[in-house]
């Protein structure tokens, strides 16, 4: 852009400032999450002598190792099946001019608009009339219908600005419906999936309320509902509840890390449709 | 009458590609909210299979429950909050972060990583941080300035503003990518246009960016107000809805009514209360924004 002058240093001490104001909440997070319960210091004086026992106690005592294997497999699961069936479902609704296609089309976009809420009460009664309550494959089901609509939306937005060229010549070739999709759609679709996988996988491994619902009093347990239960346990117990905070965002945030790039331009880009 | 066009090879996808997607949907969604909208008229206590319909009762009961009015005012209250707070910080700090400065790509990845994190666990956190002996009030007291120090979460006339504040922390950066985005959409000829023209930095902003920004401040304005109205998760883990009532809203009003009470009707019908004020939100926001943007463009 503009050269760096005098004005864009100013600039940047500003908003180095602002920015270690946004992460004082995290070092106060990790400085507590090392300090043994007997140091009663101001919490943002810096820990003096540094202990890993509140993680080794958390772990052991938070269930945090199940929780953390629950949650991937949900996640994993789940956003597969979603971007499965909403890239084929996106499919014909974005190509179709047939009637029942507008209306199946407006009739899945209303999901966008019903809060979950109003859904949740009839069917936690369907789950556990299923006798699903307390297993994690209720939240896979209720996960892959949820996230329906919006992945659907993102999924025929994009279609509908591919040419339909490379389909026809496949169809010309004798190329069936399904292997057209699997072999030509599919993967021209790359983009808006890695954005799709994004949105979807984070929103899952996050959501609190539904796993609440289902979950609990069961010992199996997702990651955040894992730390409310831990937090309901060890009610002041802060340092250790701060360990458990720090050991279900790691893995997160080691994954954002890596994939920063996808991951932020999946939130900024993905929603324009 | 089609006439001398080429015989195109219109194999239109077979609609029975939508069924899986369908049958999901339908289950999870379409089937339990339209059972929902049947409950909120009656008396269901979400076990006994014998339940009445009641007409309206619940809804009149609500108009005399001063806690679910007080739910919803919050509701409404937190959503405008919210909107308002985190789109200004975030477009402040979009427009901060997408200039010259060495240190832009590492502080959009810093200032966007709050928003990845469970708002359960950035709940938990706040909690502790704004507690009496938290890290705030510590912070308060280092810089000499003990008089400030609250019981954040403690006094019902605070403790709203402090779970707009923790949401406006989390998310800001997350309005700020969208901005970013938009922002780096515009052409910068405009930029060198105006300048050369002897336009200043503020009339800039507010001729040449602001009206191209409309779609991004769309997509973010949608996105706060409707996390807004849905609330739950912050509420929960920072406050329980208290003290008292006073942080309550209407997702939390709906898990207590159900789950503690045994209200499942009257618990539904609040969830289709929330209903109509996030589809009308929506609508009307859809409508007059997309004016803006169609004005603007």
């Amino acid at each position: 852009m503009n050269r760096y002058t005098r004005r864009t240093l100013a600039l940047e001490m500003l908003m180095i400032a602002v920015a270690v104001a946004f992460a004082f909440p995290v070092y106060v997070l990790v400085n507590l999450a090392f300090r043994a319960p007997s140091d009663t210091s101001s919490p943002i004086a810096p820990t003096r002598s540094p202990t890993w026992g509140n993680f080794l106690q958390a772990w052991q005592e938070g269930g945090l190792g199940g929780a953390l294997i629950n949650s991937v497999l949900v996640t994993t699961v789940s956003v597969l099946i979603v971007l499965a069936v909403s890239s084929l479902a996106a499919y014909p609704l974005a190509r179709s001019t047939a009637h029942w296609s507008r209306g199946a089309f407006l009739l899945i976009m209303l999901g966008l608009v019903l809060p979950f809420q109003l859904a949740a009460l009839p069917l936690y009664q369907t789950v556990r009339d299923l006798g699903l309550l307390g297993s994690v494959w209720s939240l896979v089901l209720f996960y892959s219908g949820l996230q329906v609509p919006f992945t659907t939306f993102l999924y025929a937005g994009f279609l509908r600005a591919l040419p339909r060229d490379f389909e026809e010549a496949a169809t010309i070739d004798g190329c069936g419906p399904l292997t057209a999709f699997r072999y030509v759609i599919l993967p021209m679709l790359k983009p808006i999936t890695v954005t799709a996988l994004v949105l979807n996988a984070v929103s899952v491994w996050n959501d609190f309320f539904t796993p609440l619902l289902y979950l609990s009093g069961s010992d199996q347990q997702t990651m955040p509902v894992a730390v409310a239960g831990f937090v309901g346990q060890f009610v002041s117990d802060w340092n250790l509840i701060f360990a458990a905070l720090l050991i279900s965002i790691v893995p997160v945030l080691a994954v954002y890390l890596a994939l920063q790039r996808s991951i932020i331009n999946g939130f900024a880009g993905g929603l324009k449709g | 009458m089609k006439r001398f066009s080429a015989p195109r090879a219109h194999a239109a996808p077979p609609w029975w590609f939508t069924a899986p997607a369908m049958l999901l949907f339908a289950f999870v969604v379409l089937i339990p909210s339209a059972r929902g909208v049947y409950y909120a008229f009656t008396d269901w206590d979400g076990l006994d299979p014998d339940f009445a319909f009641i007409g309206l009762d619940n809804f009149t009961a609500m108009a005399d429950d001063p806690d679910a009015l007080q739910a919803i005012w919050h509701t409404l209250l937190i959503a405008v909050a919210i909107t308002v707070l985190q789109n200004g910080l975030g477009l402040l700090l979009a427009l901060g972060v997408n200039t010259a400065i060495k240190s832009r790509n590492l502080l959009r990845v810093l200032l966007f990583a709050p928003a990845v994190v469970a708002q359960i666990v950035t709940a938990y956190l706040w909690r502790n941080l704004l507690g009496p002996d938290g890290a705030v009030n510590s912070l308060l007291a280092g810089l000499g300035l003990d008089s400030w120090q609250q019981n954040w979460l403690g006094d019902p006339d605070l403790a709203l503003w402090m779970i707009v504040l923790v949401v406006v922390w989390q998310y800001a950066g997350y309005s700020m990518v969208i901005f970013i985005a938009g922002l780096q959409s515009i052409p910068k000829e405009f930029h060198e246009a105006a300048a050369i023209d002897g336009t200043g930095p503020v009339r800039r902003f507010w001729s040449v960016t602001r009206p191209l920004l409309a779609p991004a401040l769309t997509i973010n304005v949608m996105l706060s107000v409707i996390g807004g109205l849905k609330l739950f998760d912050q509420v929960y883990g920072m406050t329980g809805g208290g003290p008292g009532h006073a942080t309550d809203t209407i997702s939390t009003l709906i898990y207590k009514d159900a789950f503690t009470l045994g209200e499942f009707g009257y618990s539904i019908a609040l969830a289709a209360v929330l209903t109509v004020i996030v589809a009308a939100i929506s609508a009307s926001q859809y409508t007059v924004l997309n004016r803006n943007e169609k004005a603007a463009s």
